[in-house]
């Protein structure tokens, strides 16, 4: 009888400059994509979230918004959507949530990451992109506490430098890489993670 | 794999909630774990406790704790007109047809601090169905309600309020409903005239019977899936025949057991009819 493998996922977190990183992220990983990656993205709570129909038609992989108690599935991008914080329950379930921004932020990086990193443990990815306040900086610490991989933005090639530079003082060992050595990291590193 | 340390916590977690369960009538058993998790984390650093076990133990030796622990395990936060395309649709697709009863029932489930209840009642008033509503605003949380009652919020918050009332259709000045005074808006005391505020929880306790409309925005997202289940079957069982349900804009009945006793009547404001 074979023992069913661990799941393992990819969250990643931009702020100011995400679309124009992620457009070159997430367009590299193949629709066979086996792990699942969840992003948060700082969007304005007034706005409808047109982030998953965006990248949707730019990707190979599946993107959708994250819905409420849906199971996360392998090769899929799951976008959270405005105004609500997204979280990984310990059943790998998602839930969303409408309490308090932090850092003026819902969703909230840190909020993803750290529920992630209790649900996945050594079997996430975390990727810290550009951005302009200290968001993912404690939920980058946590996945590295786990015994995740983390992986940052190398500042100076971000459009924001402020979010790579506090999730590296916080998270030291975490590796600063540029969009395109992040990207081949996600689609060969990720790989050998059980699933 | 998951680290001990996390495997720990969330056992430790589990047994504080069924300390809080055993001392008290509120069960928080069956709320999302990893947004409870972060929330009594929050508690958890403020009342300066090492972990969830020494949480436990206040709450099991601490007699007057519980109250203390409530408003981390209850917090919604929730604006006038929230969302307020929800409120304009009920304003022109919804009123119209609860216009054809000659008395209206009303439930906003969990209504926190009261933010959603004045937004039903203005909108009522508005249309014209005040005086043949009766609104029941419940919530576990006794505070909450005394807050709702009281109709007093922070002015700071009444340029957002006033901003979501004009997208939601308002008729006058949003001003015209409350007064401002030493930092703070007290709304109009008649709006809530025809308002029974009430203790109860979707987890435990029964149906209200006979509502035209339930309004229960962002309070299934904190339920397990079994929790939703049963919330969203006392809704159906207290809602009259092509009655109405109103859950959040990220919310969904598709997940949910009882989904077949309603149709969408509005699908992007999350508006259900029940069939």
């Amino acid at each position: 009888m074979n023992a069913e493998p661990p799941p393992a996922a990819v969250v990643i977190g931009a702020s100011v400059g995400a679309i124009e990183a992620l457009s070159l992220l997430l367009p590299t990983l193949p629709a066979a994509y086996p792990l699942p990656v969840l992003v948060v993205v700082h969007v304005p709570p007034d706005r409808k979230s047109s982030l998953a129909e965006l990248f949707a038609t730019r990707c190979q992989i599946g993107v959708k918004e994250a819905e409420d108690k849906e199971a996360i599935g392998a090769g899929m991008v799951y976008f959270a959507p405005a105004d609500y914080h997204l979280l990984v329950e310990p059943d790998f379930t998602i839930s969303l949530s409408s309490d308090e921004p932090v850092l003026f932020s819902r969703p909230a990086i840190d909020v993803l990451f750290q529920s992630a990193a209790d649900a996945y443990g050594d079997n996430l990815t975390g990727v810290v992109l550009t951005g302009a306040s200290t968001d993912g900086a404690l939920g980058l610490q946590a996945i590295g506490a786990a015994g995740g991989m983390t992986l940052v933005q190398t500042p100076d090639t971000a459009e924001g430098e402020t979010m790579p530079r506090a999730a590296l003082a916080a998270c030291p060992t975490a590796r600063a890489l540029s969009l395109e050595e992040i990207a081949t990291v996600l689609n060969t590193e990720t790989l050998s993670m059980p699933r | 794999m998951k680290s001990a340390g996390a495997e720990i916590e969330a056992l430790e977690l589990r047994l504080l909630l069924e300390a809080i369960h055993e001392k008290s009538r509120y069960d928080f058993r069956g709320y999302s774990f990893a947004s409870l998790k972060r929330r009594l984390g929050q508690a958890r650093d403020r009342f300066s406790c090492a972990s969830f076990s020494e949480l436990q133990h206040r709450v099991l030796h601490d007699p007057k704790f519980v109250p203390l622990l409530l408003p981390y395990l209850t917090v919604q936060v929730s604006e006038l007109f929230r969302d307020p395309s929800y409120f304009l649709a009920l304003r022109t697709q919804v009123l119209p047809h609860l216009r054809t009863y000659p008395s209206l029932k009303v439930w906003v489930a969990g209504c926190s601090a009261g933010e959603e209840l004045y937004s039903l009642a203005i909108l009522f008033r508005e249309e014209g169905l005040e005086s043949r509503t009766i609104f029941y605003a419940t919530d576990i949380n006794t505070e909450a309600l005394k807050r709702a009652e009281a109709g007093i919020y922070e002015i700071e918050r009444i340029a957002l309020f006033s901003e979501n009332y004009r997208k939601a259709g308002g008729r006058t000045s949003l001003s015209d409903y409350y007064t401002a005074a030493y930092g703070s808006a007290k709304f109009d005391q008649t709006l809530r005239h025809r308002t029974v505020f009430s203790d109860h929880s979707l987890v435990s306790d029964s149906v209200f019977a006979e509502m035209h409309l339930v309004s229960c925005r962002n309070v299934l997202i904190y339920f397990n899936r079994e929790l939703q289940d049963r919330a969203v079957g006392l809704f159906k069982d207290s809602l009259v025949r092509r009655g109405f349900l109103g859950i959040g804009a990220k919310e969904s009945l598709r997940f949910n057991k009882e989904a077949e006793a309603f149709s969408e009547y509005c699908r992007p404001e999350r508006i259900y009819q029940r069939t």
